[in-house]
């Protein structure tokens, strides 16, 4: 890259020229920052001041620019500049908003102003402008998992777009569960009566089309690359393997239905007469249309009785404890086959809330209560086969008491269970450490053993560090985290789609696959340019590790969050750049400080905090580090500043990536330099996490817990370090936090290593 | 004048609350040019006036975040405020829309500095907050507003206050002299994400929630709920003022219902449970949440959160429609009438506050406007072949949680792809 030429621009709108004095902000810039180039201007954001840093970089061939105005998340569309390095000094909702505007408050307000101009000056400095590494692919290309409803969506959807799409089904047949159906649920218009499956001529569309190419009878033995460039080896049941190259994957690997010999209750498997739903599509599609027969003498379905959430939404052991979801509209729907057949039929359906939500659930149910469906809010306890009859027990919610009735056929409403692949947050990963150190990796949680309901056999079998499949979210389903984002998902360029993600009808799966469709091309797209995917989209900056330095010690490799780094045979990191999120997480894990960002590293944030200015103790002017997740505590900081909050004009605040980024030298090296206090800010932590980065905030709890040695080497008080969960709605908590920060350094007293 | 360039390979995206937001981020992450038109001043839409999210009871403005700042990276991705649809014609591939620009009156030299508003005094009913508290007529929607760029209210245009707030601008961004535009563009395919409004509560008149005072809607409990918001996060009764500690939620209110909306609104019994948590978060065992209902629709792993609040002893369930509120005129006290359907008991209960958990119904009417789309007979948009290149995103497609909407703008976005790629004739 050609050389380095740095110029610094300062703002004096807003009050910054009023309140500040930027002559002497300027000076510091020069004198300290040995910025050459340094400018100021009225209004910087405005259309002649973006102008006059366009034109420097246009004629000077800027390449690295300070911008001393607002904060790094204000006025992002006049500071818009391409090819260049930039930071940002916040003096406007970092100092003047959160400082009174007083004679008295002068002189402290302008140290801050000038430690940011520091801080900024030295974070340019280290950085470099981000490239793509040279190991991008664009593969076309998407692998389907899982030939059922979704995984058939998924690839018509893809090669509607114009991609190709090879399709991986285990069976010896397209069409899954869905297959079994006699009629699905209407998911259009007017919502009254089952509509036919289509699944034979969505199966014909998927084996006709010329982008899509399928293999029955397969499953996926291996995954290996990065978004981009998987590269996968189908295992063919005859024997024989095939390998094939694709941008992205789709995990379509649906569900199995509730083993309903478990609910001894029930009877099942004691009379042919007691069935599941399944069961009931098969004598459904036996009598296609006609009255339907009882197996076990084939006498005309009178009455019927259907028993909703048998075996789910309980937590008795070995039921389900959520609801399946679509089991309501089904029942309803195979009433509607007697009734549609024969309305003299009596259809009871049991239930104790019916969940058909949104239009056409409601629609769907009133038309079967048009159709005469008779529903019963009640808990069935039992059914027993009675002669050629079943005896039902069922307790009358709305009456209050217990009912005793009778039915030819009884059908239990059972649940789905992901096919996940394995649970790989189950087993305990082995890690050998090198050495014992700052870093979280070394006690691997053991998770007790799962009560283990899907087959263990691996769905993805990735050849990830962390691996053979996606981890799961809860009970088992391969879900996001996140409410505003049910495709951000643990393995970049990996999505899966359908009821493996969470309990889903037919109509919800095939919305799904589409989603899911989208983030396969979006990430195969992306990674071919460098870019990273959600949340740091669009980001070009990438891990680099220097491996004369590495000590092989596998903290990187085990504690990233999405699996991006895999090992050599000597354990040195492999990184895998399109699998990276550019958390940091890496960074912050490295003991020996070898892995950094081009334009976030060790560097840019650790010259930083050596940049700051800390007054001897003559002063009795504290300085207290603020490490801020950018994506919920720096919002929340500005939002602060918004509202005019002051806080202490002793702290500095960076904001990081992640805290997961957090290398504890930052810490020491702000101790050692004679900072009085340390806060770390980041997101919840634990089952609840709202960390987009998976585990960056308790790492970083964890990271900092283990600092107590280094304070006691250094004779510090444990009190100097401190780590917090903040949400972005915080906006009291965090300026009493920073406060209290100066009321402990009073009380304990400045730190004794000011030089 | 607006300058727009937009051609048959570029994206509308009509809406701008989280599925108009995520369908358009998803285009222009995959390399589409696209135009993101909003009719508020601001980005959010409703999800911007959430409190928390069910079920991991996380803040929507930490997602807001992230979506923003997608915005702010993303050079494919045009936006337009104040802006809605007048016309569409055209076909698949080649539509030519309309599009109303109404005025700001604050141009790009904004830098949310707030002395206009310090120079106003004027007050308008906050939209924000569902009108429950005021603002000033030179305002920040909220605190996460995003252009981060004031309004002035078109009300005071040609007052003393407008010229206030021009005077006191120090960065001459106030333009009173803006007028209302007219722009026409050509886009390939168009997705419609004009979201949900909550249905008027003053039609179901058993309720009285325009004759009693302490009968507020769902929206305006979240409001309430939000540190940010009106009350500063208290649960106060707008009679008195007072803290409500006994509440009762009354589900399906307007929803499910032949005389009101037919359909169920999907999202209101997980957000009722969500709120009886905001009753223990202020009170601990001090408050009682009471819910009425017909059934917990509480489906897939939302369970977990029924299951959650079922064993809270401070929340109780009963079975039953309400059929009327009548109100104890001498403590301002909203009395439930009905009977309970588990076991058939009358009752005749007061409580400090009710709360109607509000239907979703269309936020737009698309039977009057010249645009040629199937709507359902609750007037969501349904998915039809006939609407070519014309796709609706999250609620303008059904009531759906969040979760769902941007489950479904996603999708949507795709749909909205294919049609551009086969217009630019892309082979992959």
């Amino acid at each position: 890259m050609a050389d380095k030429k740095f110029a610094a621009y300062l703002c004096k709108g807003c009050g910054l020229g009023e309140r500040l004095n930027i002559n002497q902000l300027a000076a510091v810039a020069t004198k300290e920052g040995k910025i050459p180039l340094i400018k100021q201007h009225d209004l910087l954001c405005s259309s002649e001041g973006v102008a006059l840093i366009q034109g420097d970089i246009d004629s000077e061939q800027i390449t690295h620019l300070m911008i001393a105005a607002c904060s790094k998340r204000a006025k992002t569309e006049a500071f818009n500049f391409e090819n260049v390095a930039m930071s940002r000094a916040n003096l406007r909702e970092g100092v003047i908003w959160v400082r009174p505007d007083t004679e008295a408050a002068k002189e402290n307000t302008q140290e801050m102003a000038e430690d940011y101009i520091r801080m900024s000056c030295a974070e340019l400095k280290y950085m470099n402008i981000p490239a793509p590494s040279q190991e991008q692919g664009r593969i076309p290309h998407i692998l389907v998992v899982g030939g059922g409803i979704t995984g058939m969506t998924s690839a018509l959807e893809a090669a509607k777009a114009g991609y190709h799409v090879t399709l991986v089904e285990k069976t010896a047949a397209l069409g899954g569960m869905a297959a079994q159906l006699h009629r699905r649920v209407a998911y259009q218009s007017p919502f009254k009566d089952p509509q036919p499956t289509g699944i034979a001529d969505l199966a014909k569309q998927v084996q006709s089309h010329q982008k899509i190419k399928v293999h029955l009878n397969s499953t996926v033995a291996d995954t290996s690359g990065a978004p981009g460039r998987f590269a996968i080896t189908i295992a063919h049941e005859s024997g024989g393997t095939s390998t094939e190259n694709v941008g992205a994957i789709i995990q379509a690997s649906g569900f199995k239905p509730y083993d309903a010999q478990k609910l001894t209750e029930f009877s099942f498997g004691k009379s042919p007469d007691i069935i599941d739903q399944l069961g009931l599509e098969a004598l459904a599609r036996q009598a296609n249309g006609g009255p339907i027969k009882r197996p076990s003498d084939g006498k005309e379905v009178q009455k019927v009785t259907f028993i909703q959430c048998a075996g789910q939404r309980s937590q008795t052991e070995g039921h389900l404890p959520y609801c399946s979801g679509h089991c309501c509209l089904t029942s309803v729907k195979q009433a509607m086959y007697f009734k549609d057949a024969n309305p003299e039929v009596d259809t009871l359906i049991l239930y104790t809330d019916l969940r058909m939500p949104g239009f056409g659930g409601e629609n769907f149910y009133r038309s079967g209560q048009d159709k005469g469906i008779l529903f019963t809010k009640g808990q069935a306890s039992s059914v027993l086969p009675n002669g050629g009859d079943l005896t039902v027990k069922f307790k009358d919610l709305i009456l209050n008491e217990e009912v005793e009735d009778t039915a030819d056929l009884v059908v239990l409403a059972t649940g789905m269970l992901p096919n996940s692949g394995i649970d790989i947050e189950a087993i305990p990963l082995k890690v050998e450490e090198k050495k014992a150190g700052d870093s979280a990796s070394e006690e691997p949680v053991a998770a007790s053993p799962p009560e283990t309901l899907v087959p263990v056999e691996s769905v993805l079998n990735l050849s990830y560090r962390q691996g053979k499949d996606m981890p799961q979210l809860i009970h088992g389903f391969t879900d996001s985290h996140f409410i505003c984002f049910p495709y951000e998902t643990r393995r970049t360029g990996i999505y899966a789609a359908g009821p493996v993600r969470r309990p889903m009808d037919i109509s919800q799966a095939m919305e799904d696959a589409t989603g899911a469709t989208m983030k396969a091309i979006q990430a195969l797209e992306n990674a071919a340019l460098g870019r990273a995917a959600h949340p740091r989209s669009g980001d070009l900056s990438f891990p680099r590790f220097r491996k004369e330095g590495c000590t092989q010690c596998k903290r990187c490799t085990v504690e990233c969050p999405f699996g991006a780094i895999n090992e050599d045979e000597k354990t040195y990191p492999v990184f895998n750049e399109g699998r990276c999120r550019r958390c940091g997480t890496c960074m912050g894990a490295c003991p020996v400080r070898v892995i950094s960002f081009e334009n976030y590293s060790i560097d840019t944030v650790g010259q930083a905090i050596k940049a700051v200015n800390v007054p001897d103790e003559s002063s009795e002017k504290p300085r207290i580090l603020l490490l801020a997740c950018e994506n919920d505590t720096y919002p929340a900081l500005d939002m602060v500043g918004m509202n005019r909050i002051e806080y202490s004009a002793y702290v500095r605040i960076i904001p990081v990536r992640c805290l997961g980024s957090v290398n504890t030298i930052w810490i020491t090296d702000a101790l050692n330099s004679g900072y009085d206090g340390v806060i770390l800010m980041g997101c919840q932590k634990g089952d609840n996490y709202q960390c987009h980065f998976v585990k960056g905030s308790e790492l970083a709890h964890i990271r900092t817990s283990k600092i107590d040695d280094t304070l006691k080497q250094l004779n510090l008080e444990r009190e100097r370090v401190q780590t917090y969960e903040i949400a972005i709605t915080d906006l009291a908590r965090i300026p009493q936090i920073i406060n209290e920060m100066e009321t402990t350094i009073q009380r304990i007293g400045l730190s004794p290593f000011k030089f | 004048m607006t300058n727009v360039v937009a051609t048959n390979q570029t994206i509308l995206v009509v809406g701008g609350g989280i599925s108009g937001m995520t369908a358009a981020l998803e285009a222009a992450e995959c390399g589409k040019d696209v135009i993101l038109i909003e009719k508020n001043p601001s980005l959010g839409g409703r999800v911007a006036q959430l409190y928390k999210y069910f079920p991991k009871m996380c803040f929507p403005t930490c997602g807001m975040e992230i979506n923003l700042r997608r915005i702010k990276s993303n050079r494919r991705l045009r936006i337009l405020t104040l802006t809605e649809v007048t016309s569409v014609t055209g076909d698949t591939g080649n539509y030519s829309v309309t599009l109303k620009l109404s005025p700001r009156y604050v141009n790009e030299n904004c830098t949310a500095c707030g002395a206009c508003a310090n120079a106003v005094t004027a007050e308008f009913d906050n939209e924000y907050n569902y009108g429950l508290n005021k603002r000033k007529s030179a305002y920040l929607p909220f605190a996460m507003a995003y252009p981060q760029r004031y309004v002035i209210d078109s009300r005071i245009i040609g007052t003393e206050e407008a010229s206030k707030a021009k005077a006191a601008c120090p960065v001459n961004a106030i333009d009173l002299d803006m007028q209302v535009q007219e722009l026409k563009i050509t886009v390939g395919a168009i997705i419609w994400a004009t979201g949900w409004k909550p249905y008027d509560a003053n039609k179901i008149q058993p309720y009285g929630y325009d004759r009693i005072p302490n009968v507020i809607t769902s929206v305006e409990f979240e409001r309430m709920a939000d540190p940010l918001g009106p009350t500063g996060g208290k649960l106060l009764r707008p009679s008195d003022q007072k803290e409500a500690k006994n509440i009762a939620f009354i589900q399906c209110a307007g929803s499910r219902d032949r005389n009101y909306l037919k359909h169920c609104s999907r999202m209101c019994c997980t957000a009722t449970l969500k709120q009886t948590t905001y009753i223990r978060e202020k009170y601990g065992d001090e408050g009682k949440a009471n819910i009425y209902y017909i059934d917990i629709r509480a489906i897939d792993r939302f369970e977990d959160l029924y299951q959650k609040v079922k064993q809270d002893p401070t929340v109780t369930f009963i079975k039953s429609k309400v059929a009327s509120i009548t109100q104890d005129k001498s403590t301002g006290n909203p009395i439930l009438n009905g009977v309970n359907t588990e076991g058939y008991q009358r009752y005749s209960t007061p409580y400090d506050l009710v709360v109607l958990a509000v239907g979703m119904e269309p936020s737009v009417d698309f039977t009057q406007l010249p645009i040629n789309i199937t709507l359902n007979e609750s007037g969501f948009i349904e998915f039809d072949p006939k609407n070519g290149g014309q796709f609706a995103a999250g609620c303008a497609s059904d009531a759906l949680d969040v979760n769902r909407a941007v489950q479904h703008a996603t999708a949507s976005s795709l749909r909205a792809i294919q049609v551009i790629n086969k217009v630019a004739g892309a082979e992959a």
